[in-house]
């Protein structure tokens, strides 16, 4: 990491976002930036937010006021264009959602074949390599089924990576998981920070938040209610809220 | 024996089985084309698509398969003297050969479309999500997820429908179209006096028809079944 992720490019812009569920205030004047290169972990009690904002960044769920920035770009409405900025945002969801009836190579080939129109082969070589990469190469011609929860999230991640994208965001990756399974997803994900890839990731893994955060925000509520690096904030929270948080999820 | 011999040279029942044949395939390749267009606008975003497709599909099951047979036959063919095949070579039995097959595509596609929508019903949301977020628009998605998944779920009551398809063409029977009801109405009015007989070989010749398509889609639909 060369660069101070202070003097880098913002990749993720959001200001003033406001999103109702109905008279669900979800997220409630969100300001978040997000530069290259930058790790930030979001954490926060349950339905306090977290997931949807994450899915307004690829806009999976639109938002009711406030402006989204991808690479300087506001998020398009709908059509061609939001297809083709969603390309460049990878996603990992909680429950994996591979596509069931291809296999673990045709799951890392689809997006760059079908929406950045690479050649198959290439597109199949840069497959296994990913997969090579998160460590399931040898599973490459089997159905997401026959693998291990924490397999096929590693499938997912590489079936983000093969878009190239800019920014990775990640909805609680290892909740999902078996306990023993946890360890060899986070790793990946270690692994592509030190690589320097931005990412946003949802998750209450601590360990991870210490050795790969550059800062920790805690939402609650809808609101971003503080944000710090992670070690002030693991060992001095200053909201009551994040102490209340913090004293629930270390008693476990 | 000799009447029953006498009987099969004076009607031709293969002839009318092949007619069934015929509109089971054009009338199940039909339902099938519009039962996907009205099952892939019924989940399409756009509003005015989904109900159309909603009403479609709700009319016409409730719909008797008969009146569409005389709508489009008495109706649209008779009436209002539309042709849908080139005259000549075709002839009028032929035309009516088409608007039956026309009248079972339209009255199967809406079962085809439900059975698509429960098999789309059995591809997790989150699959339509992370197309999305890949970047495929709608009709990639459609395409290249949802629909192989949908089609596999739903073999099954395709298959039901393709067999209720198969012996709901003796609707056609009453629109003129010498099917294999048609030729048994006409052996029972001249030969009365075989009628178990008739009833016998018409049955068989059903059977042979649609017994095998069940089991073959029961067997397909556990080899294409997607693993979960
Ligand atoms: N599609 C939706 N329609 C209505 N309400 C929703 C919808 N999605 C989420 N919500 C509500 O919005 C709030 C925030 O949900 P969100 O999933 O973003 O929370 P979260 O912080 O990710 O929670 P968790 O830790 O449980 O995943 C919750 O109260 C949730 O019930
Ligand atoms: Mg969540």
């Amino acid at each position: 990491m060369t660069d101070s992720p202070a003097a880098a490019q913002p990749v993720v812009e959001m200001e003033h976002v406001d999103k109702f569920f109905g008279d669900l205030h979800v997220l409630n004047d969100i300001n978040l930036t997000v530069r290259a290169g930058e790790v930030v972990v979001v954490i926060g009690p349950s339905g306090s937010g977290k997931s949807t904002l994450c899915r307004t960044i690829n806009r999976l769920e639109g938002i009711n006021s406030g402006t989204i920035k991808v690479a300087g770009e506001v998020l398009p409405e709908e059509g061609r264009e939001l297809a083709r900025l969603r390309s460049r945002v990878g996603m990992v969801f909680q429950s994996f959602n591979l596509f069931a009836h291809k296999t673990v190579l045709e799951n890392v080939t689809l997006g760059p074949v079908k929406v950045k129109k690479s050649g198959t082969e290439d597109a199949k070589k840069r497959g296994m390599e990913l997969l090579e990469r998160v460590g399931v190469a040898n599973q490459a011609a089997k159905y997401p089924a026959q693998l291990s929860g924490g397999q096929q999230q590693r499938v997912a991640i590489a079936r983000a990576l093969a878009m190239d994208p800019m920014v990775m965001l990640f909805d609680e990756p290892t909740s999902a998981l078996d306990p023993e399974m946890v360890n060899e997803v986070l790793d990946v994900m270690v692994g592509l920070a030190q690589r320097g890839m931005t990412m946003i990731v949802v998750t209450h893994e601590m360990g991870f938040a210490r050795k790969a955060a550059d800062r920790v925000v805690f939402m609650s509520d809808g609101q971003i209610v503080e944000e710090a690096d992670p070690e002030s904030f693991f060992t001095r929270p200053q909201s009551t809220r994040a102490r209340d948080f913090l004293s629930k999820i270390l008693t476990h | 024996m000799e009447r029953l011999m006498q009987m099969l040279s004076d009607y031709n029942v293969l002839a009318a089985f092949w007619t069934t044949i015929q509109l089971t395939v054009y009338g199940a390749i039909g339902a099938l084309v519009l039962g996907t267009i009205v099952a892939v606008m019924r989940v399409s975003p756009v509003a005015v698509f989904s109900r159309a497709a909603a009403l479609w599909t709700n009319v016409i099951l409730y719909t008797p398969l008969t009146l569409i047979a005389f709508f489009f036959a008495f109706g649209v063919l008779i009436k209002m003297n539309i042709r849908l095949l080139p005259e000549p070579p075709a002839t009028l039995l032929d035309q009516h050969f088409a608007m039956g097959v026309v009248a079972i595509a339209v009255y199967h596609s809406s079962l085809v479309a439900e059975a698509l929508r429960s098999g789309i019903n059995t591809v997790p949301l989150g699959q339509a999500e992370a197309a999305r977020a890949l970047g495929l628009g709608f009709g990639q998605s459609l395409r290249e997820v949802i629909l192989p998944q949908a089609f596999r779920g739903a073999i099954a009551p395709l298959g039901s429908t393709l067999i209720a398809l198969c012996k709901n063409t003796t609707v056609v029977a009453t629109i003129s179209v010498t099917e294999a009801a048609a030729l048994m109405k006409s052996m029972i009015e001249f030969y009365s006096d075989l009628i178990v007989p008739i009833f016998v070989i018409m049955v068989t010749g059903f059977v042979i028809l649609t017994l095998p398509l069940g089991m073959f889609f029961t067997w397909w639909s556990k080899r294409a079944a997607v693993l979960r």
